[in-house]
């Protein structure tokens, strides 16, 4: 399929675009023309791959999920691992590609939003390797329920700032993150965690993300000698997914997204924003969006912060809109029997994003055949969930009791 | 085009002067009372915002705005029929509607301008809108006699010119960076920019964002056409809430209001500034 999107007007298809106030679009401008002349200069490549070789980790593994295959009873199932990417998750890559660039453009104050923390993190390890000031946007009531990601981020020098207005959760991070830069837009780089956000933000990500999927391609071809019929990845925002779809995409893999159901995509709490939302605008981009009927941004909900986010990357809602990539929503309780199964079968703890793309891989793989292959994108391992898990499960148990 | 809203502003002396204040804060009469009270106390035009659950132009105060009109129900639509409201008890001044870009798409474009020019209300500003978004947006306001206010800000440098030549209504110069909000003092350089901006639009221009003292009017005169006030507005209708709610205390507090408004319409700072 053709893929020479985003256009001009950073539209993927209807969605996309820059629906942000005047203040902002010279830097956008000024950011997407540092961008391309980035990506066309060899010793700015150099130096992102070096990064992520020398310093994060990569290449990262591909590893074949033996036991897991044989329980389901389909498709050869493996495993790309990003788990175990310096600080955990997949996040990494995009941080350091957003960060190479801002010294690039001689900018040494970075803002970031962060949910879960996870993108706070890898935002905050990469600003003290390259000896950026940080500050990081994180909604109060995230900071109650992810304190050790807030020692983490101080411990690493960043400034965590409670954003304290609406939910003051992953929604409002972004709104205070976005808000910082309009007032600060002249000497700060914000750096976006998930391929959302107005042009050429989602493009930006991609880009800085592509290297998931070019890596699996590459060692799938060297361990069975084709692409995979299958990939899943969980989406939130999507930066995980479109890091592995998108050198995909030309390819016969079909692909998949797990979108978080929460308590069920029938009851008010859960952010399947792709099958329960409507298109509109948020964050600066037209995309699938949670609104009631007068285009209030509703609160969306999920056991996993890293997935509660009322939006969706542009590119996924075109990919869902074409055809062209398939969402699935997971719930809660899907995602903690997913946590289990892969813990034990393979010796893996998945973090409870990753574990929604677990869940809808092992339905698919069970209806595949067993001389198909297909691939879940690990994004994250499950340390920082663990009490999470250890609170649902035993309640779980004491309610089965 | 010239309209009612380039002709309210062209007509008037320095300072034309462009109250926001939000619809339904603190309750519908509350608003429609305040409106007619600006008018008294000199507006050449109203800007009447609509609340959103994610302004992220704005800061806490018109959020803090937003929260109160939507924990009373407001919406685009029942914003839109204040305006008829207020013409029939005697406001005559134009009507810009200020709204985020997502409850007008949701409402969808065409359905918002009919029933927006039906409403008697002359024009649309969406601050999340920028230059190259907006081509649609303006064209079937037009269709229906409404204009798309353009804005400009301190980083539009080689920008100015394009949004300057399409200006309709008034240009609002987004007179410092950041959110909306009261400031102490206007940004160093602002007078400069604002002068820069003036020489090439076609239409009268009007700085907003922090100008919310009666001595930051007085400093942009000569520079600019005139001012737009939303926070300093917002932030009085805010303490004085619980008395605008009911009939028999709500005319007292639009006394604070139209005092302020006064004062800034004159020039003149006021003797007991409430804070």
């Amino acid at each position: 399929m053709n893929v020479n999107y985003p256009d001009e007007f950073g539209r993927y298809g209807r969605f996309g675009g820059q629906f942000v106030p005047e203040t902002l679009m010279a830097a956008l401008e000024e950011l997407e023309s540092s961008f391309r002349h980035a990506l066309q200069d060899e010793a700015f490549m150099k130096e992102y791959h070096h990064m992520l070789t020398e310093y994060a980790g990569r290449k990262t593994p591909l590893t074949y999920a033996g036991r897991l295959t044989e329980k389901l009873g389909g498709a050869a199932i493996y495993l790309k691992r990003e788990d175990l990417l310096h600080t955990g998750a997949h996040k990494l890559n995009n941080a350091i590609g957003q960060a190479l660039l801002a010294k690039r453009m001689g900018k040494e104050k970075i803002v970031a939003e962060t949910g879960a923390g996870q993108h706070g993190v890898a935002t905050a390890t990469v600003c003290a390797r390259l000896g950026l000031e940080c500050k990081v946007f994180m909604g109060a009531e995230d900071m109650e329920r992810q304190k050790l990601n807030v020692f983490r981020m101080e411990l690493l020098g960043a400034e965590v700032i409670p954003a304290e207005s609406g939910s003051r959760t992953l929604k409002d991070a972004t709104n205070e993150a976005i808000r910082y830069w309009v007032t600060h837009v002249e000497d700060t780089f914000y750096l976006i965690g998930s391929v959302v956000g107005p042009h050429p933000y989602p493009e930006m990500v991609r880009e800085f993300q592509r290297v998931i999927g070019e890596e699996t391609k590459q060692q799938m071809i060297e361990a069975v000698g084709d692409v995979p019929n299958a990939a899943v990845a969980c989406v939130g925002g999507g930066s995980n997914a479109i890091g592995m779809f998108s050198p995909l995409l030309a390819e016969k893999t079909k692909l998949y997204g797990a979108e978080a159901a929460g308590e069920g995509i029938n009851t008010p709490n859960h952010a399947a924003t792709i099958s329960k939302g409507r298109p509109g605008v948020i964050h600066g981009s037209l995309t699938f969006l949670m609104q009631d009927e007068a285009g209030q941004i509703t609160e969306p909900y999920s056991i996993s912060a890293g997935l509660d986010y009322p939006g969706i990357g542009p590119e996924h809602a075109h990919l869902a809109d074409s055809g062209a990539a398939e969402y699935t929503a997971v719930t809660d309780e899907e995602a903690l029997e997913a946590v289990q199964l892969l813990a034990s079968t393979e010796g893996i703890l998945p973090a409870i994003e990753t574990a929604h793309a677990v869940s809808l891989a092992a339905r698919k793989a069970a209806a595949m055949e067993s001389s198909e292959t297909l691939v879940i994108c690990v994004s994250g391992r499950g340390d920082k969930d663990v009490q999470t898990m250890n609170d649902r499960i035993s309640s779980q148990k004491e309610a089965e009791a | 085009m010239n309209t009612s809203i380039e002709k309210a502003a062209a007509n008037a002396a320095y300072p034309v002067f462009i109250p926001f204040i939000m619809a339904g804060d603190p309750n519908e009469e509350a608003t429609i009372e305040t409106a007619l009270t600006l008018q008294e106390a000199g507006a050449h035009i109203l800007e009447l915002g609509i609340p959103y659950s994610d302004p992220l132009a704005d800061g806490p105060v018109i959020q803090e705005a937003a929260e109160r009109s939507l924990a009373g129900g407001m919406t685009l639509k029942k914003a839109l029929a204040l305006v008829p409201k207020m013409r029939e008890r005697g406001l005559n001044i134009p009507v810009v509607i200020f709204t985020y870009y997502n409850p007008v798409y949701q409402m969808g474009l065409e359905t918002f301008a009919k029933a927006a020019a039906e409403n008697e209300a002359d024009g649309l500003l969406i601050p999340d809108l920028p230059l190259e978004e907006s081509e649609v947006v303006r064209t079937s306001m037009n269709e229906h006699g409404l204009e798309l206010i353009s804005l400009v800000a301190p980083t539009s440098k080689a920008r100015i010119e394009r949004i300057a030549q399409g200006a309709q209504g008034f240009l609002y110069i987004v007179s410092s960076l950041g959110v909306t909000g009261t400031r102490d003092e206007l940004a160093e350089g602002t007078r400069a920019f604002i002068e820069e901006v003036k020489a090439v639009s076609p239409v009268p221009a009007a700085a907003g964002f922090g100008i919310s003292k009666p001595e930051h009017v007085k400093a942009l005169e000569g520079a600019a056409d005139g001012v737009i006030v939303g926070s300093a507005i917002v932030r009085i209708i805010a303490q004085f809430e619980e008395e605008l709610r009911e009939p028999e205390t709500r005319p007292e507090a639009l006394e604070k209001v139209k005092a302020l408004a006064v004062s800034l319409v004159t020039m003149t700072p006021m003797k007991d500034e409430v804070t």
